[in-house]
């Protein structure tokens, strides 16, 4: 147990077992990005996969929504503390997206309009585990959310659920993306609080 | 942003530390600055945060993330904290910790919203409310750098008893302009009308983009939406703006 301050109580809570450790439940759906939100039209909007050997497969707009899509309720952990529950999506499961797509690669680099960057392992977008999403709450995805689409991976922080994401390269080892070259952890598991480099 | 800003590895691990506080001081109604004596601190980058940490007696905690006010170099670690209602971590740090009370803290951390002298030939700081605290330490960061680095402050606040720094920003410094809108009630003379920031607030404040200064906006998620969205509607390189979000609702 930490150190404990004078007086202080916390809000009244039920112990949830649905909230990670250090994060508190909100309501509201916070923003959180480097940068200005950048303004994407569907009709330019692509996505690429991109394996070790450089093999492209890519998917316009027409393309991506023609894809047999789901419908996650999905729990979301940000590393500036809030949680969010039962948020809910439409999107294309990566194994639909990676079906075809001949690789030996272990590791992805998930990048984004505007140069973002996430990496994580390709075992993590597979099983039913991520999306590429366009669609919350029964509508599009807001621009300050990352519309036209972004990938979610709600198992792990949400910083690794790339905003307007724009394609993914297969890599045989792991590299840092943005935050996690900024000191934030590779993997970032809500559930071990693994927010910075060494948690 | 394709490039990171301070690309490093922190490599060990970001320890909780006990912090004490040693003195308060009051802002303006709503918003304290702590000085807290932390033993072990590394140092820090104006622009960086840090993670705190209460707990209570019956082993409770809650952890929330609050920028850091001083300057890298002051000999206290400083933040500043505004009431937001009915807060769980903010109302406790404002009127709950007493001096030489202990909490917990870790970091510094990010390495993305981050200012070191000599790394933009002009910067420009758009804060909202409390988004002005770490661009607070960027400014104090210059003067005690000695830096040159001409500085803009455009602050967005309610009203005139809601801003921050107050004598220190009056007293000034060589290079650094400040200026303050006021989105509920403008001081008596003003002859802008009270309001959200609009273009032709940045636009009779800050640089053209043709000379490329660096944007700083910091606040609560609709302020920083709306003066991102103003910059990059006047031609500003996205390269060139930086954002830090701080609050869920917006503002
Ligand atoms: C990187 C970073 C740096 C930050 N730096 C600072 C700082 O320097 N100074 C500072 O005062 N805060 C800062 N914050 C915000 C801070 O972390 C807390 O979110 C804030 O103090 C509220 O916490 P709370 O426990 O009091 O409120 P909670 O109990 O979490 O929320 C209470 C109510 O207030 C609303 N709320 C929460 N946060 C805000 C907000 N910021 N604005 C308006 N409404 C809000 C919630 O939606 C809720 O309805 C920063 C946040 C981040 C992510």
């Amino acid at each position: 147990m930490g150190v404990v301050s004078p007086g202080f109580r916390g809000r009244p809570r039920e112990s949830s077992r649905r909230l990670p450790p250090g994060q508190y439940e909100t309501h509201d759906f916070p923003v959180l990005s480097a940068g200005p939100t950048p303004r994407i039209a569907r009709e330019d909007w692509e996505f690429t996969v991109t394996t070790e050997t450089g093999d492209r497969h890519s998917w316009n707009w027409a393309e991506l929504t023609a894809l047999p899509s789901e419908n996650p309720t999905v729990d979301l952990h940000c590393v500036t503390k809030w949680s969010k529950f039962d948020t809910r999506w439409q999107g294309v499961s990566l194994d639909v997206l990676l079906a075809e797509v001949e690789t030996a690669a272990d590791y992805v680099m998930v990048s984004s309009y505007g140069g973002y960057t996430t990496g994580m392992p390709l075992e993590d977008l597979l099983h039913g585990q991520a999306w590429i999403a366009y669609g919350y709450d029964g509508d599009d995805i807001p621009p300050e959310h990352g519309g036209p689409a972004r990938l979610l991976v709600p198992h792990l922080y949400f910083w690794k659920s790339a905003k307007w994401v724009h394609g993914i390269q297969l890599l045989p080892q792991d590299e840092p993306g943005f935050w996690e070259s900024l000191g934030y952890h590779d993997y970032g598991d809500p559930w071990r609080e693994q927010r910075y480099q060494g948690d | 942003m394709a490039r990171a800003a301070v690309p490093r590895r922190l490599g060990t691990r970001l320890r909780w530390q006990v912090a004490t506080l040693v003195e308060r001081r009051a802002e303006n109604e709503g918003a304290s600055t702590l000085v807290l004596d932390v033993p072990d601190w590394p140092g820090h980058l104006a622009g960086q945060h840090v993670d705190v940490r209460l707990t209570a007696e019956d082993g409770y905690s809650a952890q929330r993330s609050y920028s850091l006010a001083s300057a890298p170099d002051a000999r206290h670690v400083e933040i500043t904290v505004q009431r937001v209602g009915d807060g769980e971590v903010s109302a406790y740090l404002v009127d709950g910790l007493a001096v030489g009370d202990p909490m917990e803290l870790r970091g510094p951390v990010g390495g993305w919203f981050v200012w070191s002298a000599g790394q933009a030939d002009r910067v420009l700081l758009l804060g909202g409310g409390s988004g002005v605290v770490p661009l607070m330490a960027m400014i104090r960061a210059r003067r005690a750098a000695a830096d040159p680095t001409p500085f803009r402050l455009l602050h967005s606040v309610r009203s005139p008893a809601d801003r921050y720094y107050l004598p220190e920003l009056r007293r000034g410094d060589p290079g650094l302009t400040t200026e303050f809108l006021y989105t509920r009630t403008s001081p008596d003379g003003r002859s802008r009308p009270p309001g959200r920031i609009r273009q032709e607030d940045i636009t009779g404040f800050a640089w053209p983009p043709e000379t490329s200064p660096m944007c700083y906006v910091c606040g609560p998620t609709g302020f920083v939406e709306t003066a991102a969205d103003l910059l990059t509607g006047l031609g500003h390189d996205p390269d060139h703006i930086r954002t830090e979000r701080f609050g869920p609702s917006g503002g």
